[in-house]
């Protein structure tokens, strides 16, 4: 017999804010956290545009230890787990007792490898590195460190799928609970958004140059599109069986009912229609349910010529008849590449508690294939029973998750 | 033996790195208990050493030291070291 997967807790740090309510109020109003960032002109990047988070300042939080082991995205995502543990009643002694896992999405830590090899090949000495190092350099240092803070007893694992890996690691977590192998996992995705992560992806032309209108910049599905901008911070969701939830009178915000992916079977970049609409199928599939059920579709989208035709052409494949409000919370996010996945979950989840799709902003022409989608360009009130999110990344990557209210 | 200007330079740090009370240093005092160190600290107290002094302590070197007082003759015998050498 398959468990129920639920949502019990949810935490978010980024541009939009730094705790759920003033995320709520951000996509409500359609609010921009993109801003023009001037050392980046100065370092030779084609677009100094980014979404921007506040530095965590954790000293008298977490103790010397614990904080010289973690990466910039770690703070993020360590913020972001508190808000979604207390939200969740999910106490110390709980954590204690039981085998709660954690899977989080994150697919680089440049800073630190980047600021470790300048010590290294100036000192030619590797200990001069510090003990934090090798702790913040890793792909898992996401894990690694909250796994430690939170002394989590079950699966300990990082999920790294580009700009799927938030996306993917709650796919893994609830079919690991759907399945019986957990109770209650920790999932979701963190993202660096120093000036180091993003040099290689700007070196692309990947990224708008609007640099004269920052939060205009970023558009999905606008014809004038003219690139992505990064952006990162962290988003948590907490996935817990039914039956623990209800056991312990936690909390229920939504029910997992599906999760679809794919692999595009094509181009390191070049996305296809394909891969995406398999992988929306799939969702569908494994929620059993029919297109005409969701009410809402959170896009990938993230405001480059060729990814977000092909996303519409995805979505109007399958769709097409029941037509969807659509929009791309990457209009005011920025791309929040790694952590994307999750903190979507969170914004389209908020949108459902709270009876409204926050707008694409930005979408004031469409192109031929945004045209026959419902894409709100302005805040829509209305209620939302169930949402998909898509998440799609480079190498092919695609994942769908389907969220449903209660009941 | 060591000097205050030692003295005050490298509790300066200790207490900036290792966030300890600066109350709590003291000549007689236990370093590693003091500073609550771990083998992790070891290294940074290495990397905090070599950017204040300019000289690298080897692993082995911290057997020989247990005390703060150690400690600051330690750094004394490496400074004057480094100085003859210049």
């Amino acid at each position: 017999m398959l468990n129920r997967v639920v949502i019990t807790g949810i935490g978010i740090y980024s541009c939009l804010g730094t705790n759920l309510d003033e995320v709520r109020d951000s996509l409500y109003q359609g609010k921009s956290g993109i801003i023009y960032d001037e050392p980046r002109k100065a370092l030779g990047f084609r677009s100094a545009l980014t979404g921007i988070v506040k530095q965590p300042n954790l000293k008298g939080i977490l103790d010397r230890r614990t904080r010289v082991s973690m990466a910039e995205q770690v703070e993020y995502a360590y913020l972001a787990t508190q808000e979604a543990l207390q939200l969740a009643h999910i106490d110390e002694q709980y954590l204690e007792d039981h085998e709660i896992g954690i899977l989080y999405g994150n697919d680089s830590s440049a800073k630190a490898v980047i600021e470790a090899t300048d010590i290294a090949r100036q000192k030619k000495d590797n200990t001069l590195v510090g003990s934090g190092s090798i702790f913040q350099s890793m792909n898992s240092t996401v894990t690694m460190n909250l796994s430690t803070i939170y002394k989590l007893k079950g699966i300990n694992m990082t999920v790294s799928a580009a700009c799927a890996s938030g996306s993917h690691s709650i796919g893994m977590a609830y079919f690991l609970i759907r399945h019986g192998y957990q109770d209650c996992i920790i999932s979701g995705g963190a993202q660096e958004i120093n000036e180091y992560v993003m040099g290689s992806f700007d070196g692309l032309s990947a990224f708008s140059i609007r640099e004269s209108e920052p939060t205009k910049a970023s558009r999905p599905f606008d014809k004038d599109r003219d690139g992505l901008i990064p952006s990162g911070g962290a988003a948590t969701v907490i996935l817990e069986s039914y039956e623990s939830a209800k056991r312990r009178n936690a909390p229920i915000l939504a029910e997992i009912i599906g999760y679809g992916f794919s692999s595009s079977g094509n181009h390191i970049i070049q996305p296809n229609i394909e891969g995406p609409a398999r992988s929306l199928r799939n969702a569908l599939k494994d929620a059993g349910i029919q297109a005409n059920e969701i009410d809402y579709i959170n896009a990938h989208a993230t405001s480059t010529p060729v990814g977000d035709a092909c996303e519409a052409q995805a979505i109007h494949e399958v769709f097409g008849q029941s037509r969807p409000l659509v929009s791309s919370t990457k209009s005011m996010t920025g791309h929040e590449c790694w952590m994307a996945g999750a903190s979507e979950i969170i914004y389209s989840l908020l949108m459902m508690q709270n009876s409204f799709v926050a707008p694409n902003i930005n979408f004031e022409n469409p192109d031929e294939h945004s045209a026959p989608l419902n894409i709100a360009a302005a805040t829509v009130d209305t209620n939302i029973n169930t949402f998909l999110s898509n998440s799609f990344g480079f190498g092919g990557t695609n994942s769908s998750i389907i969220v449903r209210k209660i009941s | 033996m060591y000097t205050e200007e030692i003295v005050q330079k490298v509790n300066e740090f200790l207490v900036e790195e290792f966030e300890v009370d600066a109350d709590k240093i003291k000549p007689e005092a236990v370093l590693k208990e003091t500073l609550e160190l771990d083998s992790l600290d070891y290294v940074d107290l290495v990397v905090v050493i070599e950017s204040n002094f300019g000289f690298k302590v080897k692993s082995e070197d911290f057997a020989g030291i247990n005390t703060f007082a150690d400690f600051y003759n330690y750094i004394t015998q490496r400074v004057e070291h480094q100085l003859q050498e210049k």
